[in-house]
């Protein structure tokens, strides 16, 4: 069965209706056996990365979602979910799961017109192929909230982009059978339930 | 390059829509549930929902109408109205919201916005302010002072301060309605708007006073805001939301145009 981890980070209900909406049927637990069981695992996310990865610990659920990567079994991160998968995050100078190599950052700009967080919908642009991907295209418009970003150090985990002011961050990350998301997929119109529809077909 | 956001507001009263002409004599006009999924069908980016419900008990019956737009809807959606304690913001957002909109409450016990954004994250935790134009004096160098109660009550707060005051106690965004604008369609107040999004580093979303198509491109360029909130020019059918979209889009503000 689909499992969303529930360790107090955002709104849990709202992945899991959008997941019903394309036919999923998904648990909510926070139960690291439960996590570990899944055939298919959602990590979302939202607020500050240090209290995540904090109840993620406390919960055991660092240690489970790391050993249902390793089982080869498709994992989607959405929003807090892509930034925990890093090795280290700039916020609260806090190392996360290490499941894909680099570390996330805070947006940074001298120009004030720069917001941040970055809030609202933005662009992709699509760098690698994946099958996730292949119902999208670049220049489709997504729902992202984020002060920080990713920067993978490998290139061919960088699955798609977006621009906001002179920065071009990573939006999708892809590894084996991690695929991950910084704007929110559930929030994001019916390109975002597609993309949802796509991780429900998806066999690694 | 992100895109500048419509929002559609919404003003409930026992479940039912209404839409108020500075703020008295509302009426109904229909259901909320309906139009929401009306409007994001038509490439709405996000919507905003007022409980204007006079009595608290008919707070559950806005607790079912977050429920059920949450079903309809995968756009964000805030939820604004009578929040004065972490547990009303918490039980809207199990319901279904994305975030919500502190705005008297958060006046009178300003630590209601740290409280917020430290329970449930500074980008769910939006500041809606209502804004009277004053005599510029030294109570009130901006030239803008803060209403609550729907605009009856000055509050001898100057907005520019409570804006920045609101963003380092932690709102995520802020709404900027003019009272002197809401209503009346004849276009937001820009110098207002354009005051506190430059001074602010958190996005600003305009209300009050949209009523064509001109209204919105001049407070989302000349205004600068990040964010242009409409209601009685779309919920009467005079426009519809994907073509004051396609009409700013051809003068060159970038709007989500594929959905």
């Amino acid at each position: 069965m689909p499992v969303i981890v529930d360790y107090d980070a955002g709104n849990v209900r709202s992945v899991q209706r959008a997941c019903q909406h394309v036919g999923m049927d998904a648990e909510i637990s926070a139960d690291p056996e439960v996590v570990l069981a899944a055939d298919k695992l959602i990590f979302p996310g939202v607020g500050s990365a240090v209290s995540a990865v904090d109840t993620l610990k406390a919960r055991g659920l660092d240690e489970a979602i790391t050993a249902y990567y390793q089982s080869g079994k498709p994992l989607l991160g959405i929003c807090l979910g892509l930034q925990i998968v890093l090795e280290h995050t700039e916020e609260g100078n806090k190392n996360c799961l290490g499941l894909v190599e680099g570390a996330c950052e805070r947006f940074d700009f001298s120009d004030r017109s720069l917001k941040v967080p970055h809030i609202g919908w933005n662009e992709i642009n699509i760098e690698r192929s994946h099958p996730m991907l292949s119902e999208l295209e670049s220049g489709d418009e997504f729902y992202f909230v984020h002060s920080y970003y990713a920067r993978p150090l490998r290139e061919e985990n960088i699955l798609g982009t977006t621009d906001y002011g002179d920065k071009t961050f990573c939006s999708i990350i892809g590894k084996d059978n991690l695929f991950a998301t910084q704007f929110h997929l559930e929030k994001s119109g019916e390109l975002g339930l597609k993309l949802l529809a796509a991780f429900k077909c998806w066999s690694v | 390059m992100l895109s500048k956001r419509i929002i559609a507001c919404l003003d409930v009263r026992d479940g039912k829509l209404a839409k108020s002409v500075k703020f008295v004599d509302t009426r109904d006009i229909g259901d909320p549930v309906e139009k929401a999924r009306e409007y994001y069908d038509d490439g709405l980016d996000e919507l905003v929902f007022y409980d204007i419900t006079a009595s608290s008990d008919a707070r559950n019956i806005m607790l079912d109408v977050v429920e059920k737009v949450a079903q309809e809807v995968y756009i964000p959606f805030s939820v604004g109205g009578g929040i004065r304690t972490v547990e009303d913001a918490n039980k809207l957002l199990w319901a279904g919201a994305e975030k919500i909109n502190v705005n008297s409450a958060a006046v009178k016990r300003p630590e209601l916005i740290a409280e917020c954004a430290h329970a449930i994250g500074n980008q769910n935790t939006v500041l809606s302010m209502d804004i009277l134009k004053v005599e510029t004096t030294r109570e009130f160098p901006s030239g803008y002072e803060v209403v609550i109660n729907g605009g009856r009550t000055p509050m001898g707060i100057d907005a520019l301060e409570w804006a920045l005051k609101g963003e380092e106690l932690g709102a995520g965004e802020l709404v900027v309605n003019s009272i002197d604008a809401d209503g009346t369609r004849e276009g937001y107040e820009i110098n207002l708007t354009r005051m506190i999004a430059e001074a602010v580093s958190i996005p600003v979303i305009a209300s009050g006073g949209a009523g064509k198509p001109e209204h919105l491109l001049e407070v989302l360029t000349e205004g600068k805001a990040d964010a242009a909130l409409v209601a009685s020019m779309v919920h009467y059918g005079d426009y519809t939301v994907s073509g004051l979209k396609s009409w700013l889009s051809e003068r060159g503000v970038k709007v989500r145009m594929r959905y």
